[in-house]
């Protein structure tokens, strides 16, 4: 029997099924490469920690904006020119304490106000992070490297709805009076997630 | 559907690999998967709900081994085929080789009628709901009891957003739980904090 008849199929490669998916929709006229080169710009450059930083860095120094942040996140973060997307329709911002330290997650998939404190990182996004910081969540921040004192309330926010968190980092005593863009730059990612204090 | 991505207090993970600098993107592929996808949501093509649940649909020995954005990958090109925009076949002949798509959905359902209007203060319990297709109550808050802690606007019912069905947009709530009450004396100490829609809530005592 000839070999011609037995084809084996393998699973194309990932970067050949991005090709073909994005072929198909160019052939159709939806212009996808051009999406592609617009959306990619905005996932690289535009959505950032910075953004989230800054957020942070202005409610430490200005005490309105801090109450109008807590109040309504979402409306807080449009004054600074921050973008959030349409299906986004909240933001909720936690405030920590030193005795207590909020923490999110999405154990569902990997949901995060990607505009505001940046696309997750990939430990975040891992099935290790999302199936043990809802219930391990004081092991979990000690692998992190945080290893919180037993009186340090932890609170877990689960993200399984379109309402986005991110945490308000308590501002290290040593920088009170620095200048907002000086405090920009010690916000960290992980600070904006909750696994770290600044 | 109780699916493998509903990950939340399974055990037998081990550590989690910190990667603090680590950029979102390792390759090309996964910047325009992102942005391929993204494309088709801003396109109307389909919905949040859709694409998430075209992701929980993916074979588990798939979903488990897939990267992050190969199961969004996988959710997009399932979804394409789907609708109808494209067919399998020329992804694959495309592709040059096979192009592993999510299986079939489940039906999905409207609205809970008997669903109440709740407020901070108020004691809730999650209905003990088994769900065939697309739901957002993670499964280890299934039946159990929590606190209102505030509501956020009215979003698109999932379990009916997800499959094409008529719904009412509802409000959702942030529900307090305590990890003792979820895992009893097999969690750390913490309390948890999840989003819930009014249809998956009953008021208690």
């Amino acid at each position: 029997m000839p070999d011609h008849e037995f084809v084996i199929q393998r699973v194309a490669p990932l970067e050949r099924r991005v090709d073909a998916i994005q072929a198909a929709l160019d052939d159709r006229g939806l212009n996808a490469t051009q999406a592609v080169e617009e959306l990619s710009q905005l996932a690289e450059e535009q959505w950032v920690p910075r953004n989230g930083a800054r957020v942070v860095a202005k409610a430490w120094v200005d005490p309105a904006f801090r109450e109008r942040l807590l109040a309504n996140g979402h409306a807080a973060v449009t004054e600074l020119g921050l973008p959030m997307p349409k299906h986004h329709r909240h933001l909720v911002v936690l405030e920590n304490t030193p005795t207590v330290q909020n923490v999110i997650c999405c154990t569902q998939c990997s949901c995060t106000a990607f505009t505001i404190i940046g696309l997750p990182p990939d430990w975040y996004k891992d099935l290790e992070y999302r199936a043990r910081v809802v219930r391990e969540s004081r092991t979990v921040l000690k692998e992190l490297g945080l290893d919180l004192p037993s009186e340090v309330e932890i609170r877990v926010w689960d993200t399984t709805t379109d309402t986005r968190y991110m945490v308000l980092p308590v501002q290290p005593p040593e920088t009170i009076g620095w200048p907002e863009e000086k405090l920009v730059d010690i916000v960290t990612r992980d600070g904006m997630i909750g696994v770290a204090r600044l | 559907m109780d699916g493998m991505h509903d990950l939340g207090g399974r055990q037998g993970f081990g550590a989690i690999r910190h990667t603090p600098d680590a950029p979102a993107f390792h390759a090309r592929w996964e910047v325009r998967a992102n942005s391929l996808y993204a494309f088709a949501v801003r396109r109307g093509i389909f919905n949040m709900d859709e694409y998430r649940h075209a992701i929980e649909r993916m074979e588990p020995r798939h979903y488990l081994a897939a990267s992050y954005y190969e199961r969004s990958l996988t959710s997009l090109a399932t979804l394409l085929v789907e609708k109808g925009v494209v067919t399998r076949e020329e992804l694959e002949a495309r592709a040059q080789g096979l192009f592993p798509l999510a299986a079939a959905s489940g039906p999905g359902r409207t609205n809970v009628p008997t669903r109440e209007r709740l407020k901070p203060g108020d004691r809730v319990r999650v209905r003990a709901d088994y769900v065939p297709g697309h739901v957002r109550m993670p499964a280890y808050i299934r039946g159990k009891a929590g606190v209102v802690v505030s509501e956020s606007p009215a979003y698109p019912f999932p379990d009916a957003h997800a499959h094409g069905v008529e719904a009412q947009d509802e409000p959702t709530y942030d529900v307090r739980f305590r990890s003792e009450d979820l895992w009893p004396d097999a969690a750390d100490d913490a309390l948890v904090h999840v989003g819930v829609f009014e249809s998956y809530l009953e008021r208690v005592g």
